[in-house]
């Protein structure tokens, strides 16, 4: 789909005619005026995307910053933090989302009333979110434990402990992001034939069958799209974590942002801080490319 | 059968029940946070006993140390992201045009680099970038901030512009081409007027990208008069004892206006790269 380069067209440069000859040469030719209008965009991308990144690379191939950060158990704990969090969080929300989708799906009064609100989280800037979801789990003063001591089950300091503040976390990340991918899934599910379904229908195939035969094969693409999509974002999160946990208590809930951030400016060591990314960088790379391949 | 029917109605109404709550219990909390008074805010309750707008006034008359300078802090949010927006449709308005109507033999590589740039999480640049910042003396200015929103933001700017252009038909240019009409000529007569409503949405998607960054601008911004709204309620928590319910009133203020935008532009949002990435496979 992404293709600036069109050579059916210039290929009927002469069979159109004098109107389309002036008026678009050759793809070639064109480059000089192309190159001019992109050069913003071309210029923010060497000074912003590559020149950071390049310096990244340099600090990847350092053996030193091996050598500091694996000594650190603090730089092992937030690499096993990241993946789990990357791992449950986003995959959770992207079946959930696809349940959701389904259940979105007809369009009912109910149902647009719910995706009407269901934009909110979505709408809503992180950082509120956060502190509304922060200050509810505080031990003392939080409606959650208000809840979980009217249910009986006691009161907890849900942040003050690595698994708990993950899992919040995570369900914050679920909350905020959840309405945009099921809004995506939607829209693949939308875009698949009704005649399908009908067909289905007429061959008496049951609500598991029909998904099992036509809305998952169809849907398998943009949903590992969306996945890999979602996963990368979320290796970068920086301000859920640093709002919710600043990596309390004591380091143990960093994800990889945040400890870069700890290291620059908490400990003074920049080198630190880029290393950080640098060494998840190869595997960003790799899943950047398998996503570039497949959108393209 | 119609008692199955009715089985499916049930149970969907219950699941329909429990997103909503899930969904709005958070933003309820928030709001109600930010209407409970002082003497209150240390006793949880599920329904806000004396509710008080209070907490909007102490902010918006800028009456505690917390939200001494609530208005500078708006009006920093407010140019930053204004200059984003402007930048932002500038970069990516002559992008569109290249990518969707000059269709050039490079064009492939400049649309390989903008998805690139959308994909990788900005973060990862952030520290090489505070230090480059750092290394031009631009720190602790708002260039460096809106340098880096523009470049995060253009790329989705771009594809969306580009997906309309290509909607438009080729004869429009040639025609005017035959009258001799350069590119110039052809990007400013024919090709703005055509897009801006389009433009009117992705200039927003801008402004909001740039309203909502928290990362950058704490890295970038430092004095207490520099600051944006978010790092400023974000330094709320450096405070043991940090004035909730103003931070929630300051909250509700901060996420009104990007509320408002997605409700009016929730058409625009879903295209672009994902949803044209739904279609492409």
């Amino acid at each position: 789909m992404a293709s600036g380069l069109l050579p059916a067209k210039s290929g009927g440069v002469f069979s159109r005619g004098v109107t389309a000859a002036a008026a678009m040469l050759s793809p070639r030719s064109r480059n000089l005026p192309g190159l001019l209008f992109s050069l913003p965009l071309i210029l923010l991308f060497l000074a912003f995307v590559v020149y950071p990144l390049y310096f990244e690379v340099t600090q990847a191939l350092d053996r030193y910053t091996y050598e500091v950060l694996f000594n650190d158990p603090i730089y092992v704990q937030t690499i096993i933090n990241t993946i789990v969090y990357v791992g449950i969080a986003v995959n959770v929300k992207l079946f959930l989302a696809l349940l959701l989708s389904g259940l979105l799906e007809s369009d009912s009064r109910a149902t647009r009333f719910l995706s009407a609100i269901f934009l909110l989280p979505w709408a809503i800037p992180v950082l509120p979110g956060v502190l509304s979801v922060r200050w509810m789990m505080s031990s003392q003063w939080g409606i959650l434990n208000l809840i979980s001591e009217d249910l009986g089950l006691g009161t907890h300091h849900w942040l003050a402990s690595r698994w708990t503040a993950i899992g919040a976390l995570i369900i914050f990340h679920i909350w905020k992001y959840l309405p945009f991918w099921t809004v995506i899934i939607l829209a693949a599910r939308r875009g698949i034939p009704r005649q399908l379904y009908e067909a289905a229908a007429i061959d008496g195939a049951g609500a598991f069958q029909t998904f099992r035969y036509i809305s998952f094969p169809l849907l398998a693409g943009i949903y590992l799209i969306c996945s890999l999509l979602s996963m990368v974002f979320t290796l970068g999160d920086f301000t859920n974590v640093q709002l919710m946990t600043g990596g309390a208590p004591g380091d143990s809930t960093h994800v990889l942002a945040t400890l870069a951030y700890r290291y620059t400016f908490r400990l003074g060591k920049i080198d630190w801080g880029v290393g950080v990314f640098a060494t998840a960088l190869p595997v960003t790379l790799l899943f950047i490319f398998v996503l570039i391949k497949k959108i393209k | 059968m119609t008692g199955q029917r009715l089985g499916v109605t049930v149970v969907r109404g219950v699941l329909l029940a429990i997103v909503a709550g899930w969904t709005l219990f958070p933003i309820y909390y928030m709001v109600s946070l930010a209407i409970t008074p002082w003497s209150d805010l240390f006793r949880p309750v599920y329904f806000v006993k004396n509710p008080t707008l209070d907490n909007f006034k102490f902010v918006l008359l800028q009456e505690s140390p917390f939200v001494k300078f609530f208005w500078r802090w708006l009006a920093n949010s407010l140019l930053v992201s204004g200059a984003v927006m402007v930048a932002v449709l500038c970069v990516a308005a002559m992008g569109s045009f290249a990518l969707g109507r000059i269709r050039f033999g490079l064009g492939r590589l400049v649309s390989g680099m903008t998805l690139f740039t959308y994909i990788i999480p900005a973060s990862f640049l952030s520290i090489p970038f505070f230090k480059i910042m750092g290394d031009y003396d631009l720190l602790d200015t708002y260039w460096a901030l809106i340098f880096a929103m523009t470049t995060f933001a253009a790329p989705y700017a771009l594809w969306v512009l580009w997906d309309y252009a290509k909607t438009i038909p080729a004869e429009i240019d040639e025609s005017a081409a035959i009258d001799g009409a350069g590119p110039l000529s052809i990007f400013f007569r024919i090709y703005l007027p055509l897009i801006t409503p389009t433009l009117i949405a992705v200039g927003t998607y801008a402004f909001f990208f740039a309203w909502n960054e928290y990362l950058y601008a704490v890295l970038l911004l430092q004095g207490e008069r520099m600051i944006t709204l978010p790092v400023g309620m974000g330094n709320f928590l450096t405070s043991d004892d940090a004035p909730w319910n103003l931070l929630m009133a300051l909250s509700v203020i901060y996420s009104i206006p990007p509320v408002i935008f997605y409700y009016i532009f929730r058409r625009y949002l879903t295209h672009g790269l994902v949803s044209g990435a739904v279609q492409g496979t």
